[in-house]
């Protein structure tokens, strides 16, 4: 924008036509974006804008860009287990997967209200803080931690992969899998069930 | 983005408002007051129209479709063996109509590529400057000899196109006693939904084995291969005692005698090249072609389906119309919903694009679909596709269908199904 003429107050006029340009061009031009279209396929399985309506396929909106990028790398060498990601992920290219994180970090997380014990939830509240918490801050909401989103997460998603974690399918990272050790050493056998009931309350 | 929906929209306000005060004139889209119709509200129709008004608000979008309802046909062999509610995979067009997508209940009767305009059975004329023919499959009922339209609309039912023949074909197994014979007839490539058959006849074993087991059930099918073959006949064997004497579900191909050669519908009797056989309730899922519009819109070949550019699923043989979803030629994807709902958004992308000069971006398209063996356990396959020389292409070395049964695996493949299905009509009707 050439600003030779424009006195300040024309400058910031300016400033918010173009912001407002921006706006209204922007879903314009997000399907001449790859990442628009690759996360066009994603979401026929993980839900429009990657908030899944359920019951187990996981929201991915507004996940952070490196844990979404590491997972998506994990599945597609394997290192993941899943049912179809793994096949899926092979397809993609290192600039497909940095469009597609870019895509849905940039979407917003919606928690979603499930059905859950009140007594149980507060076992699992006093859990995640004790056990959890230092990595998965604000209750494992906070897409900075590069983790993966876990409050207001659909249940059985949780739990297919607390089960993973915790019988050497799915290799947590060496903080995690000690913590986990820990809790379910220090806390008995409903510890696991009271943290996911935890966070798949809203 | 930080900034929310609704502070967006204020700003975006705020800057035309700007820029109306200043006496410029508001950025436009190229595509403003452009008209695109949309023949057909199935998966393929509803998506188009609802992402298009998503790339662009000023693009006008009229979809006609003659009913106010619409039932997924995925899923619809849950309901068939009383799994799922009808009122589970029942649709409406509330949710097109909110994304500012004009639906009109009316049936298409001819599309004038030259004219571009769309009349309708109603005396009707819709203008278009793109149109998106999204019209599903129609059956050739002569192609089974002895078999017809009334037949299959009374008694020898296909319940191929979900609706009012699910329930009925429901009804019959509910009616079938205990000891009697379901046959399903399969069709020859290409049709609709290639693990489907297998899903059903599947299911209606699972719900034999539980409320009849003294009955049978007996596919005839033409071909000698089908979609996840190895998977299926793992879980029948497993299940239904497939390959054994007395087994209660049998599957015989082509290469030893699948292929039917007459059917009395009267009797519900079926001669196949290898015997005949008497059926209680006899389910003939005919051979398939384009929907009735494409052909009336010369948009067929000469095997009676729609090629299409792979990169925008225009008509390669009449311009300025796209065709999507099972009528379209795009081996090798499927005839699937989600097929018709990956090439909805690819196709809407390239109508934008078209209608506003902007590139669009290299395509990509995915599909996965689920099939249940057994309530608790079920198998998918899924593959990513892009566009190499012009030709969609399953990308290299992804893709394929689930792995060896692992009961925890399959009992998640159930759950991932029944999520796709939530997701994926909300993707296409909310």
């Amino acid at each position: 924008m050439k600003k030779t003429k424009l006195n300040p107050l024309h400058g910031l006029l300016g400033a918010v036509i173009v912001s407002g340009m921006l706006a209204s061009t922007a879903a314009q031009a997000e399907i001449t974006q790859r990442g628009a279209m690759l996360a066009n396929t994603c979401v026929g399985c993980h839900g429009t804008n990657g908030v899944s309506t359920g019951p187990a396929i996981p929201t991915i909106a507004g996940i952070s860009k490196a844990y979404f990028t590491d997972n998506m790398k994990s599945y597609r060498d394997g290192s993941r287990p899943s049912t179809v990601m793994g096949r899926l992920a092979k397809a993609y290219t290192d600039q497909d997967i940095s469009d597609m994180a870019d895509y849905f970090s940039a979407m917003k997380y919606v928690p979603q209200a499930q059905a859950a014990k009140a007594d149980m939830v507060a076992k699992g509240q006093k859990l995640h803080t004790k056990y959890c918490e230092k990595c998965h801050s604000e209750n494992g909401s906070n897409p900075a931690d590069d983790a993966g989103y876990l409050k207001g997460q659909w249940k059985p998603y949780l739990e297919y992969n607390l089960y993973d974690f915790t019988h050497d399918v799915r290799e947590a990272p060496e903080k995690m899998a000690k913590k986990l050790k820990e809790l379910q050493t220090a806390e008995g056998a409903d510890a696991i069930a009271n943290l996911i009931e935890f966070y798949a309350s809203k | 983005m930080l900034l929310s929906r609704r502070n967006a929209i204020k700003t975006a306000v705020a800057g035309a408002a700007g820029l109306a005060a200043m006496g410029m004139m508001p950025l436009a889209s190229a595509a403003a007051g452009k008209k695109v119709v949309i023949v057909g509200g199935g998966i393929g129709g509803a998506t188009a129209a609802k992402y298009l008004r998503i790339y662009d608000k000023t693009i006008e979008v009229t979809l006609i479709e003659p009913n106010v309802d619409y039932y997924t046909c995925f899923m619809s062999n849950e309901v068939i063996v009383g799994e799922r509610k009808m009122s589970s995979i029942k649709f409406g067009y509330a949710g097109l109509k909110a994304h500012g997508v004009n639906v009109v209940h009316d049936l298409v009767t001819d599309i004038d590529a030259v004219g571009k305009a769309v009349k309708t059975k109603g005396g009707q004329s819709y203008a278009f400057d793109r149109c998106i023919v999204s019209p599903g499959v129609d059956f050739k009922y002569d192609a089974v000899p002895g078999h017809s339209e009334e037949a299959a609309n009374t008694t020898c039912l296909h319940a191929w196109k979900a609706g009012p023949q699910t329930e009925a074909l429901k009804k019959q197994l509910e009616d079938m006693s205990d000891g009697g014979t379901v046959v399903i007839i399969a069709p020859p490539d290409p049709f609709r939904c290639p693990p489907g058959p297998y899903e059903r006849a599947s299911l209606i074993s699972a719900y034999l084995k539980k409320n009849k087991p003294n009955s049978k059930v007996l596919m005839l099918d033409p071909k000698d291969k089908f979609s996840k073959q190895g998977l299926f006949i793992d879980g029948w064997t497993r299940y239904y005692g497939y390959g054994t004497e007395g087994a209660m579900l049998k599957w015989i191909g082509g290469d030893k005698g699948g292929k039917v050669t007459k059917v009395d519908t009267a009797t519900k009797t079926v001669t196949y090249e290898g015997g005949t056989i008497t059926a209680d309730v006899l389910n003939i899922i005919p051979p398939q072609k384009a929907g009735k519009i494409a052909v009336t819109a010369g948009l067929v070949d000469d095997k009676g389906w729609c090629p299409v550019n792979h990169k925008t699923f225009e008509s390669t043989l009449k311009a300025g119309i796209h065709v999507i979803g099972d009528a379209s030629v795009a081996a090798p994807m499927p005839k699937s919903g989600y097929a018709a709902n990956s090439e909805a958004k690819v196709c809407a992308a390239a109508v934008f694009a078209a209608l506003s000069g902007r590139d669009m971006a290299e395509p990509s398209w995915v599909n996965t679909c689920y099939s249940v063996i057994k309530p608790g356990d079920a198998i998918s396959v899924a593959n990513v596709y892009a566009l190499k020389d012009g030709k969609i292409v399953s990308v290299e070395g992804s893709g394929g269908v689930s792995g060896k049964f692992d009961p925890e695996m399959r009992k998640r493949e159930e759950m991932y199904a029944h999520s796709w299905f939530n997701n994926i009509t909300s993707d296409v009707f909310n």
